[in-house]
């Protein structure tokens, strides 16, 4: 198996590398090597750990754009039974960059919906890289609809770049599909559940997250900008931008799901298995499936005018500032 | 917010003057234009009808009746929550753009009279970090479009924003949920909302309450989008039509209700009151 190593794994990928040859040469013979591989495994998991347990805000965006990191799709494969994909705007066209359907979690009937990146070069320009045009918000906000009309659950994943910049996606209002899920998220009398899987950004990954319950996936990150974009504002070299530009972004910009948990915006972290999300899907699924529906249990509970009452206090009270008074 | 040139700014100091150039190049026309002229006729350009960027104060002289304007949360003002840095720290560019401006933050908001007709506003100030939506933004927005409610009185937004502001990081992108959550109230207590839109208004003030208006309005030949046209163009790597996301690509592609005149805006909003009030 080809695995993608970001480059501060790569001590890893080089012990990783020497395992699978050793495993190779052992293979049906009747040399016994089994120690020596264990000492290795031993010795890449200490590496492995060391390594995620200090992750700089740059290193986490890297991972939460993993090219081998489970989409939305797979969540959806991983969580649900039953799943019914659901296709349209009825206004304009289909968006591949977002999916939304109707499926089980755990027994429990849900609308979900979410940003999906493709996964190789063909699905990944179908998909537009997970940056959707109007038509996907659109989408989102007609299943959404549904779902407060047959009282079911809406849970989404945010997986985005951001909304698409283009001049289509212009042309057909993009700025007011935001906008409209947005206000429309924030009365919808339905519970809703957002988990950010990957990357979240900036208002194109907000048009599926006014939520009643937000959670981040460890390594996930959630920002106004991405790094890159901050980078290229603040220090206006655009071409000659690198890693020690971006980096220094990324720390300023307090994306991380520790950050906006510190920050209240969020309200918990669903962990990830050693060495990230990919390195066990299931895990990562069974760990999201959980948060779910215990949010669920909590959520049920309460009426659908309480619901939308405490979302808008959610989001009302969200601010940094100060009043003075004379 | 970067591909935003400052330069092209008329800046009036507190005074009224204009201390920089006597001449102007017009973003609408790229026409170089004496100031004076342009001055005269509210900042408007004679040769192709560009509305300049204009201060908050300005625009309530054009639009509310005289005397009648009340300031509310003229006290709230930016922290740093993020602590940001980048070559000045946040807290000293608020503390420079407050002394550019005149102003404590990007929005100036109140109550007011147009045509005796009472309305909660908010009004935008560009030259104030580029009129980014902070948290002070968005708790402005969210506490006029209460108060209207509260009062039963129009709500009105006039907007000059380059989007979201980067120095409040995630408080920033949550202001658009907040505001436009503000607005989804206003309207389910069947509260009228006219958003008008100046030169320039992208990002997440676009894509958020400034979209929302039950009437919606554009200045002539304002720039209007969400994503700027510069990232848009480095995206698709082709260039862009001409009038692309000017006042007139919006009305025609059913974006915005009408593109209005600031000489007959406040006439406009009257006529507007008089038909739906
Ligand atoms: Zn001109």
């Amino acid at each position: 198996m080809i695995r993608y190593y970001l480059e501060f794994e790569r001590p890893i990928e080089e012990l990783e590398v020497k395992i699978d040859e050793l495993k190779r040469i052992s293979d049906g013979k009747d040399i016994d090597i089994s120690s020596e591989i264990k000492k290795l495994e031993k010795k890449v998991r200490d590496i492995r750990s060391e390594i995620f347990s200090s992750l700089t805000p740059w290193q986490k965006t890297l991972i939460a754009r993993h090219p081998d990191r489970p989409y939305t799709f797979d969540y959806i494969n991983m969580i649900t039974s039953d799943f019914i994909e659901m296709h349209g705007d009825r206004r304009y066209s289909d968006d591949p960059a977002i999916v939304a359907g109707i499926g089980k979690i755990q027994d429990m009937p849900v609308i979900i919906a979410g940003h999906q990146k493709g996964r190789g070069t063909k699905e990944r320009i179908y998909r537009n890289f997970g940056q959707p045009h109007p038509e996907g918000y659109r989408k989102t906000l007609r299943v959404m609809k549904l779902a407060e009309r047959f009282k079911r659950p809406v849970i989404t994943f945010i997986d985005t770049p951001g909304a698409y910049p283009g001049i289509g996606a212009e042309e057909r209002g993009q700025a007011e599909a935001i906008a409209v899920n947005l206000m429309e998220m924030s009365k919808l009398r339905t519970p809703i559940i957002s988990i950010v899987i990957g990357e979240g950004g900036s208002g194109g990954a907000l048009a599926l997250s006014v939520a009643d319950r937000l959670f981040m996936l460890e390594h996930s990150c959630y920002s106004v900008i991405s790094p890159e974009g901050c980078a290229a504002i603040l220090w206006k070299k655009e071409n000659d931008l690198g890693t020690d530009d971006f980096s220094r972004a990324a720390d300023a910009l307090k994306l991380t799901a520790q950050d906006l948990l510190a920050y209240k915006i969020i309200d918990g972290i669903i962990p990830e298995p050693l060495g990230g999300a990919h390195r066990d899907p299931e895990g990562t699924a069974k760990n999201i499936s959980e948060h779910i529906v215990a949010a669920f249990e909590e959520l049920k509970t309460k009426t659908p005018g309480k619901l939308v009452e405490e979302r808008y206090k959610r989001f009302r009270k969200i601010g940094s500032f100060i009043e003075e008074t004379e | 917010m970067a591909w935003f040139k400052k330069t092209k700014e008329i800046r009036t100091d507190k005074k009224g003057k204009t201390p920089e150039g006597l001449w102007v190049k017009c973003d609408g026309c790229k026409e170089i234009i004496y100031k004076k002229e342009i001055e005269k006729n509210l900042k408007i350009c004679p040769k192709c009808n560009y509305h300049f960027r204009i201060s908050a104060r300005e625009r309530l002289k054009l639009l509310v009746d005289e005397g009648s304007f009340v300031e509310i949360d003229e006290n709230l003002s930016s922290v740093d929550p993020l602590h940001f840095k980048d070559s000045i720290s946040y807290k000293d560019r608020l503390k420079e753009n407050q002394k550019k401006s005149g102003l404590k933050e990007a929005v100036v908001s109140g109550d007011a009279l147009i045509k005796g007709y009472p309305v909660s506003l908010i009004i935008m100030d560009f030259s104030f970090m580029g009129g980014s939506m902070g948290s002070v933004v968005g708790e402005k927005v969210s506490r006029a479009a209460e108060r209207s409610i509260e009062k039963k009185q129009p709500f009105i937004s006039i907007a000059s924003s380059g989007g979201a502001r980067m120095q409040e990081g995630i408080f920033s992108l949550m202001q658009m949920a907040k505001a436009s959550a503000s607005i989804g109230r206003l309207k389910d207590n069947g509260i009228l909302y006219i958003s008008i839109l100046c030169d320039p208004t992208f990002g997440g003030v676009t894509a958020s309450f400034a979209s929302l208006g039950d009437i919606i309005i554009a200045e002539p030949k304002s720039l209007i989008g969400f994503a700027g046209p510069r990232v848009i163009e480095q995206t698709i790597k082709q260039p862009l039509p001409d009038d692309f996301q000017r006042a007139d690509f919006l009305l025609e592609h059913g974006l915005i209700d009408m593109v209005v005149d600031r000489k007959i805006l406040k006439e406009t909003l009257a006529k507007i009151f008089e038909l739906l009030i």
